[in-house]
């Protein structure tokens, strides 16, 4: 097995008196798909933001390839985050007032592309998820299909080590939900980008590699339960 | 049971020799390709239903060739047996209630002796998510027929899943009722 790229041991965090996170353990090597799963309200998205480097934890270890995240500044957490992590929630959240190409080429440019280079890529990924013919388009004027495959277009140009998806068909049907799935993995796994996918959706889950189950805001995978 | 599935074997047989009369080989061959992909018919399967649907007049004989091996009947659907075809395909399926799970025995002979369930039911889960994960594996890789055969069996392992996540989250309840 290679070297995991991300892990968590011990993670604990509480939002006032409730505890969200109540001992959670969590790896993922490069190229891997994990999906985390439990009932609403069991912390799997809490789980989400801390490995993402969102919110600190309370307490426990974090590392992302040797760098302790857990320590980190806010200002050294969002490097990370842009420099090497992609993200798509449940609704795509692209810039209403940019066409889908511009919401793609945005990390990007963000990143320090010059803007034709950008676009190119952009385009590019458009095409790769089967979205290229509404490049000009605002995100409002299209369906929430092509949407969300805009938002995995933008989270996977700029070829991120770990995306982190919460929830990412939620808001799509059933045929759209599996075709967003299959390129999503398929150009995750084509990047070597590792996935951490958080779901309550069996047949999204099915797309992973393993699952961890999140449970009164602490995991078990295949090995048991975390201390 | 073995009764239904002869029966859909007799009808699905019939629904081919609509196209046109044919031998039992190649019927066989028509149904594994669309319908027997993870199971495919017993030669002595097909000749059995043939010779029932003959019996019956839904199929006749339409000729027989003689080769150097033996006899090769051509069969060819009825008047009788378009009808049967008809009447099969309107005919709604009883849907299957599920009422004696075995999953469903296991969580409460669990809980009656004691051993506690919730570790049957994530053994469990893991398992179904397993399977999910080779049915969308070919899934993904194989053509419309396989999506469909899939997607079906995808959603019934899904509802699986939905009712071990509702039983875990109602264990002490029925712990307490399975004790009192």
């Amino acid at each position: 097995m290679t070297a995991p790229l991300l892990t968590a041991s011990g993670l604990r965090k509480a939002y006032g008196p409730t505890t969200a996170l109540d001992g959670a353990d969590f790896r993922i090597s490069a190229g891997e798909v994990v999906a985390v799963m439990g009932p609403s309200g069991s912390g799997k998205s809490t789980l989400l933001h801390c490995l993402a480097g969102i919110v600190p934890p309370d307490a426990g270890e974090l590392r992302y390839r040797e760098r302790d995240v857990a320590g980190m500044s806010d200002s050294e957490r969002s490097a990370l985050r842009r420099a090497e992590f992609g993200f798509v929630f449940q609704f795509g959240q692209l810039v209403p007032e940019l066409s889908c190409l511009e919401n793609v080429a945005l990390p990007l440019r963000l990143n320090g592309l010059r803007r034709r280079a950008a676009n190119e890529v952009a385009r590019m990924w458009l095409d790769r998820l089967e979205v290229g013919e509404i490049a000009d388009k605002q995100p409002g004027t299209v369906s929430g299909g092509q949407g969300q495959r805009v938002a995995v277009a933008r989270a996977l140009a700029p070829e991120p080590r770990v995306l982190f998806a919460d929830e990412p068909t939620g808001a799509l049907d059933s045929l759209n939900s599996e075709r967003v799935m299959q390129l999503l993995v398929h150009a995750a796994r084509e990047t070597g980008s590792a996935v951490v996918l958080v779901t309550h959706d069996a047949r999204v889950a099915a797309y992973s590699d393993r699952e961890v189950v999140v449970r009164d805001g602490r995991t078990r995978d295949r090995l048991g339960w975390a201390a | 049971m073995l009764c239904i599935v002869a029966a859909m074997i007799g009808h699905t047989l019939l629904g081919l020799l609509e196209a046109g009369p044919s031998h039992g080989y190649d019927l066989k061959r028509a149904f594994d390709d669309r319908f027997g992909r993870s199971r495919p018919l017993a030669y002595g399967q097909v000749y059995a239903t043939l010779s029932r649907l003959l019996k019956n007049g839904l199929v006749q004989v339409d000729g027989v060739e003689h080769g150097e091996g033996p006899e090769r009947k051509r069969y060819a659907i009825t008047a009788e047996g378009l009808t049967d075809v008809e009447q099969w395909l309107g005919r709604p399926e009883k849907p299957e209630p599920y009422l004696q799970s075995t999953l469903y025995t296991k969580v409460v002979i669990a809980l009656l002796t004691g051993r506690g369930a919730a570790d049957l039911l994530d053994t469990q889960r893991a398992e179904h998510l397993r399977l999910m994960r080779e049915l969308t594996d070919r899934k993904t890789h194989g053509d419309l027929a396989d999506q469909l055969i899939c997607d079906h069996a995808l959603f019934h392992l899904e509802a699986d899943l939905r009712w071990l996540e509702l039983t875990e989250a109602r264990l002490d309840r029925l712990a307490a009722e399975v004790a009192g």
